[in-house]
């Protein structure tokens, strides 16, 4: 579904990615794990056309997606919900969803696809009129992936969907990320939370300094003493 | 000092304020989107103006067509301006484009100057526009009251265009957020050339209210008024419509009332006091009267 190849990118001249490799079959989800300043994000944003590479491809359903905009990319069904949620704080949650239906102008599909995120997330629908700055860190959370469906997403790039919640709301979100996977969205989950994303991907590639240095199955790479040590705390 | 005369001076008080709260909404959008300054703003009425004098010179042609046609070549330029100048530095910095407003306000003022000569030029509106109709112990001309019902217009057009249609809930959502509003594909570009043509547009229309009133028009004409309908958006809350608006009417209301009230000796000071009040009141909320306190964006 997703193929990219030897991705570079730099901010200024300072290179962050160094032709990175990645490969999303349809209907996967694929954990991105690296530490803070790995390039994950960069990664994302680059896929996004937020940023742009200065070699290498992206080719998304065998379209060389590279030099495309943003929008022509949401468009195509790859969606992220990005780090630190940035949903529109002023506006109230109803109005976050219908952004998020920016590009969708069948308003049958708007209805039932806020209808999929009210059910998947009812403290949206009761605060439907409510600003979205009032939500707690998970609501907001809640509101970005729900907002992110709204566009009808085939994939969809999940960036630290754990960051600043409880354990108890990283469940919730993460029960929520298993959910739409099984339903057929294609997931990218990039995380500093190694041990609950190894848990919940089927594969998982690994970030350092730019550099993709480990890949293969979730399940191997917990087992794996190197990962271990670096990410999951244990030895 | 009467009743009457206190309640006139409101009353142009109410009519300044309304030339510089529609210059504000202009300056308010541009900035809520952009965090960009655009001290050309101003300018842009003056070159709306000086299209519509050049048009009049035409005798003939109905002067609704002229206002029209004076805020069009306003919109372009406005256009133009932010395609040419504020697009490539997009991103490089809130001093950087400030300063590059600045230039582009100069630039304009000197290209008037050497297109029209420095002088001030009169500038006869038709005489249904400029006489004067006695509403009670006050009297305003045709173009006054339509100044202050087109405020309520354009406030009520511009409510309705942010709440209910597409591209003003994107420009809402960009002015919220706009590296979130990139990501749910809303082309920014677009966005931003609206809130210029909306503002360049608005620009234009107040200096047809300005010239209207003082019957004469020069290059430098339009720089003052919007410095104060920035001031004026500043105090409101930038970012915020009705702020724009609460904050003109403020501003135009305190300048008269303060060079109609004060001793003849201290009136020439009205600018100075205007920018005062905009200090003081700055220094009880930072953000404006209406402005959130969540300050700027991440």
């Amino acid at each position: 579904m997703l193929q990219i190849k030897d991705l570079s990118v730099k901010y200024d001249n300072i290179q962050v990615l160094h032709g990175i490799s990645m490969d999303i079959q349809d209907g996967e989800l694929v954990a991105l794990i690296g530490a803070n300043g790995a390039g994950k994000t960069t990664a994302l944003t680059t896929i996004s056309g937020v940023k742009r590479s200065f070699g290498g491809e992206i080719v998304y359903n065998g379209k060389n997606i590279t030099k495309a905009s943003t929008d022509e990319i949401v468009r195509l069904g790859v969606v992220q919900v990005p780090e630190g949620r940035q949903i529109f704080s002023k506006m109230t949650i109803e109005e976050n969803l219908i952004l998020g239906a920016y590009t969708e102008s069948d308003s049958a599909r708007q209805k039932a696809n806020m209808e999929r995120g009210f059910e998947m997330f009812p403290i949206l629908r009761e605060r439907k009129k409510q600003l979205a700055g009032t939500l707690s860190g998970g609501e907001q959370q809640m509101l970005a992936i729900a907002r992110a469906l709204m566009s009808n997403p085939k994939l969809l790039l999940l960036d630290e969907p754990s960051m600043g919640l409880s354990p108890l709301m990283t469940e919730q979100v993460f029960d929520a990320i298993v959910t739409l996977n099984e339903s057929g969205t294609t997931i990218l989950l990039v995380e500093q939370n190694a041990f609950d994303a190894l848990e919940i991907s089927g594969r998982a590639y690994v970030m350092e300094n730019g550099v993709i240095t480990r890949e293969g199955k979730s399940s191997d790479l917990m087992e794996d003493p190197a990962i271990k040590r670096a990410y999951l705390g244990g030895d | 000092m009467s009743f009457n005369y206190i309640l006139g001076q409101l009353i142009n008080g109410i009519k300044l304020g309304s030339i510089y709260a529609i210059i504000a909404i202009g300056y308010s959008m541009v900035y809520g989107i952009l965090r960009l300054i655009n001290f050309a703003h101003g300018d842009l009425l003056t070159v709306g103006v000086y299209t519509m004098l050049v048009l009049m010179g035409f005798s003939g042609l109905p002067i609704w067509l002229v206002i029209l046609a004076g805020c069009i070549v306003s919109i372009m330029v406005g256009m133009t301006m932010e395609r040419l100048v504020y697009r490539p530095l997009r991103g490089s910095g809130e001093e950087t484009t400030l300063i590059s407003s600045l230039a582009v306000s100069v630039f304009l003022q000197n290209l008037i100057s050497m297109i029209f000569t420095p002088q001030k030029k009169a500038f006869h509106l038709p005489d249904f526009l400029t006489v004067n109709h006695s509403l009670g112990p006050v009297s305003l001309s045709t173009i006054n009251i339509l100044t202050m019902i087109s405020i309520v217009v354009i406030l009520i057009a511009l409510t309705l265009l942010l709440k209910k249609t597409k591209i003003g809930m994107a420009m809402r959502a960009c002015s919220d957020n706009l590296a979130a509003s990139q990501l749910m594909g809303i082309k920014i570009n677009n966005v931003v050339v609206v809130a210029f043509v909306i503002g360049s547009g608005l620009a234009a229309l107040t200096g047809v209210m300005l010239a209207g009133e003082y019957k004469t028009i020069e290059p430098l004409m339009g720089f003052v008024p919007g410095l104060k309908a920035f001031c004026a958006a500043v105090l409101g809350g930038i970012g915020s419509l009705n702020g724009a608006v609460l904050g003109g009417f403020i501003i135009g209301i305190a300048e008269v009332l303060f060079a109609g009230l004060m001793p003849s000796d201290i009136t020439p000071y009205r600018d100075a006091f205007i920018f005062f009040l905009l200090i003081v009141v700055l220094l009880v909320k930072p953000n404006g009267i209406l402005g959130s306190s969540e300050g700027g964006r991440s």
